[in-house]
């Protein structure tokens, strides 16, 4: 009785199932033939196998030189000596034995370097193909203890935490702008975002070129940056525009992504050397930083927002540099901090969309607005002010 | 009213933390700077440590510095030890004026060979080895060498000797396609360190994927009357000849990754393959190396000696040395010569010997002999 009532459902089910296994078993039978009777075997030209080696991190100490490295061959590849500024010494790699495409391995080069000089690493491998790695400036590796964690998060509150904090600061003297300072400083906003989305989007790319080619580099900042946009677009309009505090958090959150990539960024070119961190350079990025706190402040002028959210919006913003300094000067790899960058890009898309639509609410005049004098005005004084302020960091 | 205020304790509190922050900054500076002496130290420190691990001693001078590893003579075919004196002499017959005959074979090949652990080059070959048969002659004999290409390129054979034109080796006179033979014929001269290799082209590429050898021919007593004991000295096969150690040195360098540049460095192929191995010396004993550069994309090698100064005879073909007590001697591409040499006077223990390109050295090209009283 039950075959009966159930065989009208049961039967297409089952087709279902064979129109799922059957492209898989053609696929199985494509693989069976490809590696049983191996009709390609005429491309096989003799050439050796095609090898990659991405130099990922590079960690100087009293033991010498330690660099990871991912292997992006078409076969597994087998390192076979190492040179350090065109000399052989003895390592050791960890784990041992040929290295399948995708897998690192740590090499361990008990090379005494030379503190702030460069040198250069060659891996050779079995076939006798060279990859080279630079070590721009020789400095000490920072290592996991407390003093010099402190010291990254003085770091990343300068840079990314106080800025923040000194421009929520103006928040009590914007307070009484009326609608055409509004909309200034709303313009204002969408030009300091509109060049974090530009400089975020173009660190990203210049990161994803250094990664390993398995990684797809700019394919991943492009997807990233796109998924991280509709995310925010849609989680940010489940309830309505976002308005208000509302759309306060999602530009903290965006300028916060954005610093997180920056503080991967900046740990690891103080770790590597590649930057020396004067003075100068760390007031710099403050003042480069400081108009993201107005920017904040701006949606919620004409709100009271709790004192709390203030310090919750600081840290939202700045707080993500402090660990994003910490990250990358511990474990650094190209590809993390072109993500995080990407994901921040996307995130800073959105609230220069949503900065626009609620602009575009506050008056009448609609599109109009966008483009009175003071709107103008407000864009360019974003962008001219984090553009000469980026004259003072970009080295 | 009250938040104004609250913003300003907020405010005081993140002022005492920016002092903090100036403070620990200071201090970060202070510290910075005892680190850099600390790693320098530390530096130093870590080289050390290599040494005190106490490996042999004649590997503790070279630190950490070379190559990882061993070479499976084995199936390379060769052994660079057995490199250092392995002549090809030839077979010997008598021509019906009287004169020696003395006839070689070779074989050209392709042959995949380790030149440093674990790194393999896909080579050219005479005889499947690199460098290939060390022939020697005596001046005034009649040569005969069947030359069979079994590689994948033309190849030839190129003599640094005196010959007709169509024995040269060049394009168009012995110069062979894959499968041919030819039978390179010609008189012993002069006496001297030569060298052969194959003249097909492009000349480097054939050069440098290990298609060269060492030609030595030694003076014949009888037409050196004036300097009989030092000709005989020469000779291979007579008393005189056999009281000193004699080894043959061809100075190369491979590029594994073709991009015009040496990866490897070595004397008979092997990097650090008699630093690894050092070749015992007997102290009584004089020496005399047969040394030739074969190395491609440097203009010039060179043989330094420590600790000791040797008599040069610039390609060999005098029998008074062409340089005095010296300790260095330059040679360009094809050049060779006679060192000779002998530890009389020293104390037994190990002496280096090396290009003095310090470059050269750190990639491979580095030895070491291990001068001992006697043969145990």
């Amino acid at each position: 009785m039950t075959d009966v009532t159930q065989s009208p459902s049961s039967v297409p089910s089952r087709t279902r199932l064979v129109w799922i296994a059957l492209p898989l078993a053609v696929l199985g039978l494509a693989i069976a033939w490809l590696i049983s009777t191996d009709p390609l075997s005429g491309f096989r030209n003799g050439a050796p196998p095609v090898e990659n080696l991405t130099f990922e991190r590079t960690i100087l100490g009293p033991e010498g030189i330690q660099v990871l490295v991912r292997a992006g061959g078409s076969e597994p590849m087998t390192i076979a000596q190492v040179q350090v500024d065109d000399a052989y010494w003895q390592f050791t790699q960890n784990p041992p034995g040929p290295i399948a495409r995708g897998s690192t391995v740590w090499i361990a080069v008990p090379f005494p370097w030379v503190l702030g000089e460069a040198h250069t690493i060659n891996v050779l491998t079995n076939t006798g193909a060279l990859f080279a790695n630079e070590i721009d400036v020789a400095v000490p590796t920072p290592t996991r203890d407390s003093m010099s964690f402190a010291s990254q998060a003085i770091l990343g509150a300068f840079v990314g935490i106080l800025p923040v904090a000194i421009g929520l600061l103006f928040y009590p003297a914007l307070r009484g702008v009326g609608a055409v300072g509004m909309n200034f400083l709303l313009s204002l906003t969408v030009g300091l975002l509109a060049f974090l989305f530009v400089d975020a989007l173009e660190d990203a790319l210049e990161l994803a070129d250094e990664a390993a080619a398995l990684f797809q580099g700019e394919t991943m900042v492009v997807l990233a940056a796109t998924a991280s946009f509709l995310l925010l677009m849609a989680a940010g309009r489940r309830s309505g525009t976002p308005t208000g505090l509302t759309l306060a958090t999602f530009i903290a959150l965006g300028i916060g992504l954005h610093n997180l990539g920056e503080g991967l960024a900046i740990g690891a070119a103080f770790a590597s050397g590649a930057a020396g961190l004067g003075t100068f350079l760390v007031l710099g990025f403050t003042l480069h930083n400081i108009t993201e706190g107005v920017g904040i402040a701006a949606p919620i002028l004409r709100k009271r927002p709790p004192l709390w959210t203030f310090a919750a919006l600081t840290l939202l913003a700045g707080g993500p540099a402090v660990v994003g300094l910490w990250i990358g000067s511990l474990a650094h790899a190209p590809q993390w901090s072109a993500l995080a960058l990407a994901i921040g890009a996307g995130a800073i898309l959105q609230v220069v969309v949503e900065v626009v639509s609620m602009q575009l609410r506050q008056r009448v005049g609609g599109a109009r607005t966008l483009l009175a004098p003071t709107a103008m005005a407000g864009l360019a004084g974003g962008v001219g002010f984090m553009y000469l302020t980026a004259m003072l960091v970009k080295i | 009213m009250s938040e104004e205020s609250l913003w300003l304790k907020q405010k005081l509190d993140r002022r005492l933390l920016l002092a903090g922050s100036l403070a620990a900054v200071g201090g970060t500076v202070a510290a910075a700077g005892s680190a850099r002496e600390e790693t320098s130290r530390a530096g130093h420190g870590a080289a050390a440590s290599i040494t005190a691990q106490e490996p042999p001693t004649h590997l503790a001078v070279h630190g950490a510095m070379i190559t990882v590893g061993e070479v499976d003579d084995a199936k390379n075919g060769f052994d660079p030890m057995k490199l250092l004196g392995d002549w090809d002499t030839g077979s010997v017959s008598k021509l019906p004026d009287g004169r020696t005959l003395r006839s070689f074979t070779i074989t050209a090949e392709d042959k995949e060979i380790e030149i440093a652990p674990g790194i393999m080059f896909p080579a050219w070959t005479y005889n499947g080895r690199v460098p290939g048969p060390s022939l020697r002659a005596t001046e005034g004999d009649r040569l005969r060498i069947v030359f069979t290409n079994h590689g994948s390129h033309p190849h030839s054979m190129h003599f640094h000797g005196i010959h007709a034109a169509r024995m040269d080796g060049v394009p168009g006179a012995g110069l062979i396609d894959p499968g041919e033979e030819f039978v390179y014929e010609f008189d012993a001269k002069p006496f001297g360190c030569h060298l052969y290799h194959c003249h097909a082209l492009p000349l480097k590429r054939h050069i440098h994927k290990g298609m060269y050898g060492v030609f030595v021919i030694d003076p014949d007593p009888a037409l050196h009357s004036e300097q009989e004991a030092v000709a005989r000295s020469r000779l291979l096969g007579t008393p005189e000849n056999a009281s000193w150690q004699e080894f043959v040195m061809v100075m190369n360098g491979f590029d594994t990754n073709f991009d015009d540049e040496n990866e490897v460095y070595a004397v008979n192929t092997i990097a650090h393959a008699y630093a690894k191995k050092p070749i015992r010396i007997v102290r009584d004993k004089p020496v005399r190396i047969y040394l030739v550069n074969v190395v491609e994309f440097d203009p010039i090698n060179s043989f330094h000696l420590h600790a000791n100064f040797f008599d040069y005879y610039n390609q060999g073909t005098t029998l008074t040395p062409t340089l005095r007590t010296v300790d260095l001697i330059t040679q360009c591409q094809a050049e060779r010569g006679i060192l000779e040499f002998h530890f009389r006077e020293h104390e037994p223990g190990l002496y280096m010997f090396h290009p003095h390109q310090s470059e050269f050295t750190e990639l491979g090209w580095v030895g070491m002999f291990d001068v001992v009283e006697s043969v145990s």
